[in-house]
C-alpha cells in the first residue's frame, strides 16, 4: 500500500478534466471544505459502490458546505458514461494524462496495478489536508470517516 | 474499523432472543440483487446458530439507482407497524423482480392489511422518516453498500456466503 499524504500537509493543487471540454482546479474551491475521493475504477460490479453511496448522501456533504470530487484514472468519456448510468450528481475527475499524476502527488497511486488507491482526503477551506485515509483496495471505506472529519472541521471553525 | 453507531433497540425489527450472544445486523435494500442473495443465506445462518444468534434488519435504500427501494422499504415498515414486518420483508425479496405499487397492494391484502391504508401511508410519507433514520445511522456506522452486515457491532468486510458468515459469527461467539 502506498503512503498517502497526512493531515497537516497542504493539498497539492491540480487541474483536471471534469467533462470533455471543462477543467476544474482544486484552488477554485478554496474557501470551502473539499472531499477528494480517489477510487480504483468506474463500473465496479456491486450495488451501492463507493460513488453510488456518496451520491446517496450528497445532502450530508452539502449540509456541511463541502464539495465532493471523485477521482480515478478513467478518461472523461468513461466518466461521462458512468456518471450518466449511475445518475451521479457530483463531478468525477479524470487523472488520465499523464496517468495517475495527481494520485501520485497524493501518494495514492498503485504503480503495479495502474489504478489509484481507495484514498480519501478531507481538505479544509484553506487548502490544508485535515484528514486522510487509505482503505484496502477491496474494501469500500463508506462515508463515516469523511463525515466525522467534516464535523471536526466545523467544530474547530466554530471556536 | 467501522462499528455500529446505533445500538439495537426497541424500534428495531428483530428475530431471535435478546439474550443471544451474537447479533447480526443487516443493512439492506429490497431492490438490490445482492440483498436478495443474502435473503437466501441469512435464514440458513439463523438455523445453524439457533438461539445463539439474533438477527436485525435495517433499511438502506439506494434510491438513486433503485427507484423502488424506498417505497418497498416503507411498505415493509407499514407492515411492521402492524406486527407483520417479517412476512412482508420476505415477500418483498421473493417478488423482487415485480416491485411496484401493484405488488405492494397485493402483498398488503395477502397479509390482511388494508391496501388503502398502505396507499395513504406511502402518499403521506408516514414511514419516510423511519427509513431515513435507518439510512443515516447506517452511513454513520460505515455502511458502504448493500448488503452490509455487522457482527456484534463490527462491520463484516468479507463476502457474505454461508460459510464465510458462519465462520465470522463463530469467531464472535464467546468460548463455552
Amino acid at each position: 500500500m502506498s503512503s498517502i499524504l497526512n493531515a497537516g500537509t497542504p493539498a497539492p493543487d491540480f487541474s483536471l478534466h471534469v467533462t470533455p471540454d471543462q477543467k476544474l482546479a482544486l484552488s477554485e474551491l478554496r474557501g470551502k471544505p473539499v472531499v477528494l475521493a480517489f477510487y480504483p475504477a468506474d463500473w465496479s460490479p456491486v450495488c451501492g459502490d463507493q460513488m453510488a453511496l456518496y451520491n446517496e448522501i450528497l445532502s450530508e456533504f452539502q449540509k456541511r458546505d463541502a464539495e465532493l470530487l471523485g477521482i480515478s484514472v478513467d478518461g472523461v468519456w468513461c466518466h461521462a458514461a458512468f456518471s450518466k448510468d449511475r445518475k451521479l450528481h457530483f463531478p468525477l475527475l479524470a487523472d488520465f494524462e499523464p496517468k495517475g499524476a495527481v494520485a501520485n502527488q497524493y501518494g495514492a497511486y498503485r504503480e503495479a496495478d495502474g489504478v489509484t488507491e481507495r484514498a480519501l482526503f478531507v481538505i479544509d477551506k484553506d487548502g490544508i489536508i485535515r484528514w486522510s485515509y487509505c482503505s484496502p483496495i477491496g474494501v469500500n471505506p463508506g462515508a463515516d470517516g469523511i463525515l466525522d472529519a467534516l464535523d471536526a472541521l466545523q467544530s474547530k471553525g466554530a471556536k | 474499523m467501522s462499528t455500529l453507531k446505533v445500538p439495537v433497540g426497541p424500534e428495531d425489527h428483530v428475530e431471535g432472543s435478546d439474550y443471544a450472544p451474537v447479533t447480526l445486523v443487516e443493512y439492506g435494500d429490497y431492490e438490490c440483487p445482492h440483498c436478495s442473495v443474502a435473503f437466501g443465506i441469512v435464514p440458513r445462518v439463523q438455523q445453524h446458530f439457533g438461539d445463539k444468534l439474533r438477527f436485525v434488519f435495517r433499511n438502506f435504500p439506494l434510491t438513486q439507482i433503485h427507484p423502488e427501494a424506498e417505497p418497498a422499504a416503507e411498505t415493509a415498515e407499514f407492515a411492521g407497524a402492524q406486527g407483520k414486518f417479517w412476512p412482508m420483508h420476505g415477500q418483498l425479496f421473493e417478488n423482487q423482480v415485480n416491485l411496484g405499487p401493484e405488488l405492494y397492494q397485493e402483498l398488503a391484502a395477502d397479509l390482511d392489511l388494508n391496501p388503502a391504508d398502505l396507499t395513504h401511508a406511502l402518499e403521506n410519507e408516514t414511514f419516510t422518516k423511519r427509513v431515513r433514520e435507518d439510512f443515516s445511522g447506517g452511513v454513520r456506522s460505515g455502511v458502504n453498500g448493500t448488503p452490509t452486515f455487522f457482527i456484534n457491532g463490527q462491520r463484516h468486510n468479507g463476502p457474505f456466503d454461508f460459510e464465510t458468515l458462519v465462520k465470522a459469527i463463530e469467531a464472535a461467539l464467546p468460548a463455552d
